[in-house]
This record gives C-alpha cells, structure tokens and sequence, in this order.
C-alpha cells in the first residue's frame, strides 16, 4: 500500500466541521477538517506516490497534472471561504502525518491569527483590463497628407506621425488604467498587482494593461462591482475583466508595507 | 459570504462565478504564487516552482485557449522533452533563468530568488501597491 500524507489547503476559523463533509480534494479524497484551539487546517490524505519529494518534482512540470491539482486545491479553499474566514496555503503543502499537520497549525498559530483578521469579512475581486492599442492609434491619427512630398518622404512623415500616436496612446491607455485603478483602489481595503498575462499567448484580444486584485470589504462588494461595471461603461476603449469573489489568495502574506485599515 | 451572487456586468465582462470555471492563468497565479507558503514535510523546491511560475506564465495563459484550439502539444508529452522548438526555446529559457538566479543568490545567500518579483508590475510607474486606500479622501472625480 502506497504511503501516504496530508495536503493542506488553508486555514480556516469558526469551520464547522460538517460545513467541509461533501467536498472532495485532489485526487477526489473527501476533505477533513484538524482543529485546534479554534483554528482549523482544512486537509485531505493523498498519495506520497504523487505527492512525495521526487514525484512532485516532476508533477509539477506536468501542466495537465497541474491543472487538475490547481483546481481541486482551488476548489476546496473555496468551499473552505464560503463557510469560514479562511487563509488560502500554497499548492501542495504536504506533511507526512496529521500529528505533523497540527503540530504546524500550533506553531504557526500567530500568523495564521493575523492573517485571518486581516481578511476577515472581506473578499478578493480580480479586475484584468485590456486594451487595443491599434484602434486606440489608428483613432488618434491624423491623416493628413503632405502636398507636393515624394511618396518616400510622405511615407517617412506618416511612419513617424504612426509612432508618435502610437506612443501617445500607449501613454495614454496607462494613464487611463492607472486612473480605473485608482478609483478601485479607493473602494478596496487593499489592492495587489499580478504581473499581466502576456498579450500573445494569453489569446485574450488586445493588450493586459492592468492585472489586479483587491481586497474589499463585504459590505462594499456591490459598490465595488457595481464600480468595475460603470467603468467599463463610460470607458467602452477599455475592456474590463472582473473576477471573484475569490478567496483572498493575494492578500494571504503580510508585506512589510502593510497597515492596517 | 456577502457578494457571492454575482452574475455579469452586461456586456462588457463575464465574471467568473464557480471554481470550476474559473480561468486556469488566474488560478495558477494564486495558487503558485500567492497563499501563505509554509513548509511542509514534503520539500518543495522553491528554486523550481519559482522557475515554473516564470515558464508557466509564457506558457499557461494560453491553455485553456489552445485547448479550445485543438493544440495539446503538451498532454502528449508531459515532461516537455520532445524535440520541438517550444521545448529548446523552454530549455534555453530555464538555463537563462537559472543563471540568474544564480547570479542573484549570489548576491545574497539569505533572500529568496524574486525574479519575478522584479517583473511583476502590471501598470507602468514607481509607485508601489498602496495600502489604506478604503479610509483616503477621494481624489478629484475625471471620470463621467
């Protein structure tokens, strides 16, 4: 029989057990909740064959094996979030026994306390904006042709203006996501960036401009989605993505900046 | 959990509603990179996942939309290790990246290799996540 160990999911306070008892976790292993002391790590067996040191290793590089497993992780932290206030761990955090797992939930008993009250009664929304620069240049372009130019020089004139529009709406898309994360920011308790997805593989049309997440506190989500929707009213030049609620993977670990609200 | 009913902003986006359909790049992008990162019996080697977040995002993003595109070049070959220009290109790159790391570790021996720490700004400008936005005067209103 294969060993096996605990994956932990996250940490969770006030989680009823039963809350937990028809969710499955990777590899579809029913989900069981350790507690102590109030806290409570959401966790599941799994295979050390899959996920022992040398296994994980070249799991990982798996992208289809990646996905499932990013899923299902994903997928329990939330059904974790919708009952308890609940610190997402990250992917594959494994001990070899569940003493080892609470041992852990015990020493790390502080932390975990603080970063539950920092998320406490708030959520996570992600907001990706894109944009399409070419549209946005070719608009901003004046098409004025040179009288008494050779094709050439009017062709060097009209390649130098395209730059220049080009630049200028660069510059101005970035102004205009720096603005819509500003006005989001100041419904939100708290925002992270995600580095963009890249434009050319991320087959999204058009160019990620901003790829963001914000903490907002519950009472003002509507506010805030009510927020991203107006914008991307009035703002038809940008397209804007929302996501969430999710669980607040982002705002998981204290950064130094960090102060409370 | 208050505002767990959203269910679209017209026309503009389509917000995600259940985990399962959410999109694999934002997934992983937490997943991988955010969360409280403890260690565990089982040894991680941060060195790789950080290596793997910085292939995934080239890579990654585009999944569920080569998927919908038929291209599944890697679920034929999960180890990547055929001969195709995508995996020299992924060889090359991960050479690349861990000498710099390397370089970096270099550096100091104490830190944690963030090369993508470095890269990761999605809008242009020096100013860092800001905190406390919630309690801020709001600035003046150009929007409308």
């Amino acid at each position: 029989l294969a060993e096996t160990g605990i994956y932990v999911y996250g940490v969770s306070r006030g989680l009823p057990g039963a809350a937990m008892a028809r969710v499955t976790g990777v590899g579809g292993a029913s989900v069981q909740v350790i507690e102590d002391e109030g806290l409570a790590a959401v966790v599941s067996p799994v295979s050390l064959d899959e996920f022992g040191e040398e296994a994980l290793r070249r799991n990982l590089e798996d992208l289809r094996w990646l996905e499932s497993t990013a899923r299902a992780h994903h997928g329990v932290v939330d059904a974790a979030a919708e009952h308890a206030v609940t610190v997402p761990l990250g992917l594959a955090t494994v001990y070899r026994t569940e003493e080892r797992a609470r041992e852990a939930l015990r020493d790390r008993r502080e932390e975990f306390t603080r970063a539950l009250s920092r998320i406490s009664g708030r959520t996570e929304w992600g907001v990706k904006a894109y944009a399409d620069l070419g549209a946005a240049a070719s608009t901003a372009e004046a098409e004025e042709e040179t009288p008494g130019a050779g094709p050439g020089t009017s062709y060097l004139r009209r390649r130098s203006t395209q730059r220049q529009t080009e630049e200028e709406a660069r510059q101005e898309i970035l102004l205009l996501a720096e603005r819509i994360d500003d006005e989001l920011c100041a419904l939100a308790a708290t925002r992270r960036l995600h580095r963009p997805q890249d434009p050319q593989l991320s087959g999204e049309p058009g160019w990620m401009v901003l790829n963001a997440a914000y903490l907002v506190d519950d009472e003002r989500a509507e506010d805030f989605r009510t927020a991203v929707a107006s914008l991307a009213e009035t703002r038809p030049e940008m397209r804007l993505q929302l996501t969430g609620p999710w669980a607040p993977y982002s705002f998981a670990t204290e950064e130094e900046a960090w102060t409370e609200s | 959990m208050a505002g767990r009913g959203l269910t679209g902003l017209g026309r503009s986006s389509a917000p995600v509603r259940r985990p399962e359909s959410a999109n694999l790049a934002d997934i992983l992008e937490r997943v991988l990179d955010k969360g409280i990162v403890i260690a565990g019996d089982i040894q991680i080697n941060l060195l790789d996942i950080e290596l793997l977040t910085i292939k995934l995002r080239l890579v990654i993003a585009s999944v569920d939309r080569a998927k919908e595109m038929g291209i599944d070049w890697w679920e034929h070959d999960p180890t990547l290790s055929s001969g195709s220009s995508r995996h020299n290109e992924m060889v090359e790159e991960n050479r690349r990246l861990r000498d710099r790391i390397a370089a970096l570790e270099a550096g100091d021996e104490e830190q944690r290799p963030s090369v993508e720490r470095r890269e990761r700004r999605a809008v242009d400008r020096s100013g860092d996540d800001r905190r406390e936005r919630g309690s801020r005067a709001p600035e003046e209103d150009d929007f409308g």
